[in-house]
């Protein structure tokens, strides 16, 4: 036997944590020694009782209230936390829109999609942060959800499948706009980041802009308008490489070539 | 899978680690719902790739401690008292109940211990760095639990000493 015995691999040789070249030897000692054997034996048949009394709760139905937690992204204290970042989030949105207000207005026509994508902004750092209420109609009801705004907004809607890249839909409202009615759709991705798409159908006949990026406090969007439809991807928290790539996806599902 | 699959997957395993750790099913409960609230908080400091069981534990462990520091604010214990207000006994067999007694009268941080590496069956390795405490630590811990853990399913009171072959 070349290194004596220790408790380490005596512990080891219950859990059966020890490795095979130690294996033999602890047999060996434990062979010679039964009152170390018997303590061995009793460690293990341990590990056997503590598996065995708390195995029931393995197969015990989940309460719904673990499971919420996944699901809406966080509880009770995250809903807390949402109302410090939606409140932080949004004296940022309205110190950037002051500070806006001061500078030389743009061009005419990209005013109005500027002043929509302010909107958006402004949406997405009043609905994102929600736990309990993020949409009034839930991604279970996707058809339902496009049909209604597609009515109120007085033209075929489309929710863009964001799946691609790693955004799913959470649901959609109704907004009130500059003159009427918005749509605004919900996406959420596996770490709880949420993107939000604003689309309004009152631009205005006949007129395009370019992709467009612009930040204000923590939230980035991209906006461009395709004749009378202006939309507007917002998120906070991701990068602008990250927030193109969506708002990529979006516009090309949305304008199709 | 993404990770919020894989957490809801691991739900049951905390439930069972939660419920041998701190008795009755409610207290348990509560623990698992504060260990995903923060995981799902912290997710973005989980490094993909890396064991995700582990880093839960881990979260579990913390959030654990913290809430046992809380309900101690006003009544510190000392390592060697069993916490008798945060680990009520359960179980119907008798010898359930021994064992579910042993461990509640184990000091908690070898009560983690025993119970990362018998219910979770982790090894030596994975336990210190759940933990965060060093192997050696381990071995004493688990060592000492199962001595008195062994001693209070026999009816006998704790060997003073562990035979350590050096």
């Amino acid at each position: 036997m070349s290194e004596p015995v220790s408790d380490h691999d005596l512990q080891a040789y219950a859990d059966g944590n020890l490795p095979e070249e130690r294996r033999a030897a602890v047999a060996a000692w434990l062979a010679a020694h039964p009152e170390d054997a018997e303590r061995i034996e009793s460690y293990r048949r341990i590990g056997e009782e503590v598996r065995s009394t708390y195995h029931g709760v393995l197969h015990e139905p989940v309460p719904e209230r673990l499971q919420r937690v996944i699901r809406s992204g966080g509880g009770r204290r995250m809903a807390m936390v949402a109302v410090w970042i939606v409140l932080g989030a949004a004296l940022g949105a309205l110190g950037a829109w002051q500070l806006r207000s001061m500078q030389p207005a743009p061009a005419a026509s990209a005013d109005a999609a500027a002043a929509m994508a302010h909107r958006a902004v402004v949406a997405h750092a009043t609905y994102s942060p929600e736990v309990r209420h993020p949409v009034e109609v839930g991604a279970d009801q996707e058809a339902h959800l496009v049909a209604w705004l597609s009515k109120r907004l007085g033209t075929q809607l489309r929710a863009p499948k964001l799946d691609g890249v790693g955004y799913s839909l959470v649901g959609g409202r109704l907004l009130p706009g500059e003159n009427g009615p918005v749509a605004h759709f919900m996406y959420q991705c596996n770490r709880g980041t949420r993107v939000t798409l604003y689309v309004r159908s009152d631009m205005g006949a006949n007129r395009s802009t370019a992709f467009r990026y612009a930040r204000e406090g923590n939230v980035g969007v991209f906006y461009w308008v395709d004749s009378k439809l202006g939309y507007a991807v917002s998120s906070a928290d991701i990068s602008k490489e990250d927030l193109l790539n969506v708002a990529n996806a979006a516009y090309q599902q949305l304008n199709p070539p | 899978m993404n990770e919020a699959q894989r957490l809801v997957e691991l739900i049951p395993r905390l439930r069972r680690y939660a419920r041998a750790l701190v008795g009755d099913r409610a207290t348990a409960d509560d623990l698992v719902q504060d260990t995903l609230e923060r995981a799902w908080a912290k997710l973005h400091l989980y490094r993909r790739g890396t064991d995700l069981r582990a880093w839960l534990f881990t979260v579990m462990h913390n959030v654990h401690v913290n809430r046992v520091r809380a309900s101690r604010l006003t009544d510190p214990l000392e390592d060697e008292m069993p916490e008798l207000a945060q680990r009520a006994p359960q179980g119907d067999a008798l010898l359930v109940r021994d064992l579910d007694r042993g461990i509640a009268r184990l000091p908690a941080e070898q009560r983690a211990v025993l119970l990362l590496v018998t219910l979770e069956e982790m090894s030596y390795d994975q336990v210190a760095r759940t933990l965060g405490i060093p192997i050696g630590t381990v071995m004493s811990r688990l060592s000492r639990a199962r001595e008195k853990l062994r001693a209070s399913m026999l009816g006998q009171p704790v060997a003073a000493k562990l035979k350590v072959v050096k």
